[in-house]
């Protein structure tokens, strides 16, 4: 396990316990009560650091590199699942995956960003960010739901949309326009749950739907908090004051109603036990799309766009 | 003992006393560095008379190049910004705003405007860069969707012109919802079969080139402009190269398919009356 750095107080009881345990397996002393002891302290530490974090330590979190990534979700919550690939015109971008899948016997399109596990895998899905073929394969992906009476889920874990030489050429801003416009008025349920970092239009691009969910120790924003800081601060040095400011938590997002709902993490970030996230978010897509599927498709349509169309706030 | 004596007396007129320019009678182009007399630049519709840069204009230049007899009546304007995150940076967002109100001859990043166009209706929301950079807070997004309902009931087509450095970031995730607020409700001018026109102008990038600008049934652009998704600083530091030239300007996008035409800024009224009864004529 990577701690990171408010963790450290977790980090030090463990290697503590590690070294009590070991003295309990060498010798001849009895120190069991010692180790039950440990186990409270590090169980209250947790719960102490865990149940106060701030803005900057969710942002940290959501970027923990032993979070669970969109690939790992989709294995672990669908009983049939098949990857599929391309844009059609251009390029398969590994950036952003998709594929048709089955929960509960429910058939559902996926879409999603995806990260790497180590830096070979990293550099190969370019750190979840999506060129505009990946914002072009997850709508030709969502047409093909649309055409098949087919749920969306969207996945949603990306840095940003990559902002490349070629991302530019090949129309970066036209494609995720181009998904904002279609995704209204997709005509079955979508279903967006954002799952790490939801960074600007990058994020966006993939998050139009009937619901909008973030797992408790994700953020979404319209931009980083180290981008924010360097650009209204002049320095990158004030991440964790643009991370308050920018109030980018599932909390905050939930409270402005930006946001429908907030999926609960196990305790210390959805890492810590990704077997009880995935079943979370399992759970949570089936009741959701259940509910939805109730729900006429011009009414649905209406309702999604009328629920951006109230988002924002202004003196008349 | 000095080398060197002054014979005739030097510069005595104080400060306070020299004849001033006053200001506005000329204007430097930022381009080709040429001066000429304001009033020429007003008579060119603000196109440098001698490179033909477009100078960044806002609403209030534009309402007065398109429409008939130069005037549009304006809307919405009593919508004022508000500062519902108490943001702060290097300073509140809250003084921000009343200091660019201040300064500015607008209301706001955008001006939404009704008015004939050789005798046909069009609706025009248009960003103002002066106003915090053009960027697109909650009232923009406010606008362009009361914009799109005068629309429809008017039974007129939409223009809207950009400029803009992208999302306020003192607004937050609001500002970032104002992309997916504007697509969505471009959805419903577009099932009324009402057309919708693109213009692209210098500066358009970030969430307003990622949302509606690059929406338009037609899309077009002013002659020069950078017209991008990512600032062309943050590309080059991302790459870790220098950028073609000509990267991310007008020309460039109409090259790669991200654009219909470019229209010269004192073609475009003719442009928008042939468009507007061509869509009409069906």
């Amino acid at each position: 396990m990577t701690f990171l750095d408010f963790e450290k107080p977790i980090e030090e009881l463990y290697e503590q316990l590690n070294k009590l345990k070991k003295i309990g397996e060498n010798g001849k002393v009895d120190i069991q009560s010692t180790i039950i002891e440990m186990e409270s302290k590090i169980e209250q530490t947790k719960q102490a650091i865990y149940k106060n974090l701030n803005s900057w330590q969710r942002v940290q979190l959501s970027r923990h590199p032993e979070r669970p990534y969109t690939l790992y979700y989709l294995n672990h919550i669908c009983s049939r699942f098949i990857e599929l690939h391309g844009d059609r015109n251009v390029a398969d971008d590994k950036a952003m995956v998709g594929g048709i899948g089955e929960i509960d016997g429910q058939t559902i399109m996926f879409i999603g960003q995806q990260k790497g596990e180590n830096t070979k895998q990293r550099q190969y899905r370019n750190f979840g960010m999506a060129n505009p073929e990946g914002y072009r394969k997850a709508l030709r992906l969502m047409k093909i739901a649309e055409r098949f009476n087919i749920p969306v889920v969207a996945l949603i874990d990306t840095p940003g949309a990559f902002p490349g030489l070629e991302a530019e050429e090949r129309g970066q801003g036209e494609a995720i326009a181009r998904n904002l416009f279609e995704m209204s008025k997709l005509r079955v349920p979508v279903v967006c749950v954002i799952i790490g970092e939801g960074a600007s239009g990058g994020a966006l691009g993939i998050g139009i739907g009937d619901r909008i969910l973030m797992m408790e120790n994700t953020w979404y924003s319209v931009i980083s908090p180290e981008s924010c800081s360097s650009i209204l601060w002049h320095s990158w040095d004030h991440k964790e004051t643009a991370a308050e400011q920018l109030k980018l938590t599932a909390d905050h997002m939930y409270q402005f109603k930006l946001v429908d709902g907030v999926l609960p993490e196990p305790l210390g970030g959805a890492h810590h036990d990704p077997e009880r996230m995935a079943q979370t978010l399992k759970d949570t897509i089936s009741n959701t799309i259940r509910e939805l599927k109730l729900i006429p498709v011009n009414d649905l349509i209406r309702d999604r766009i009328q629920k951006f169309c109230q988002m924002g706030f202004f003196d008349e | 003992m000095s080398w060197f004596k002054r014979s005739a007396e030097g510069i005595t007129t104080t400060t306070e006393e020299k004849l001033e320019v006053p200001d506005g009678i000329w204007w430097k182009c930022p381009s080709c560095k040429k001066t000429i007399p304001t009033i020429d630049l007003q008579e060119n519709s603000y196109v440098c008379t001698s490179c033909e840069y477009h100078a960044r204009v806002n609403s209030v230049e534009y309402f007065g190049i398109i429409y008939d007899e130069g005037r549009a009546e304006l809307l919405f304007e009593n919508l004022k910004p508000k500062d519902f995150l108490e943001f702060t940076d290097l300073k509140p967002y809250k003084d921000r705003i009343k200091e660019t109100l201040s300064k500015s001859n607008v209301s706001e990043a955008l001006t939404v405007g009704y008015g004939t166009v050789n005798g046909h209706g069009l609706v025009t929301a248009c960003m103002n860069f002066n106003f915090i950079g053009g960027s697109m807070g909650s009232i923009v997004g406010e606008k362009i969707s009361r914009a799109i309902d005068v629309c429809l009931q008017k039974k007129a087509p939409l223009l809207i012109i950009s400029k803009s450095g992208g999302a306020r970031m003192m607004e937050s995730a609001f500002s970032l919802m104002q992309m997916a607020k504007t697509s969505a409700k471009l959805t419903v001018l577009a099932e009324a079969q009402l057309p919708y026109f693109s213009l692209l102008t210098d500066p358009t990038t970030g969430g307003v080139t990622a949302s509606y600008a690059m929406l338009g049934d037609i899309n077009m652009a002013e002659p020069g402009a950078l017209i991008g998704f990512a600032g062309p600083r943050v590309i080059k530091e991302t790459i870790k190269k220098d950028l073609p030239k000509g990267f991310q300007r007008s020309e460039f996008l109409l090259e790669h398919g991200f654009l219909d035409f470019i229209v010269k800024r004192k073609e475009l009224k003719q442009r928008l009356s042939d468009l507007i009864q061509l869509f009409e004529n069906k």
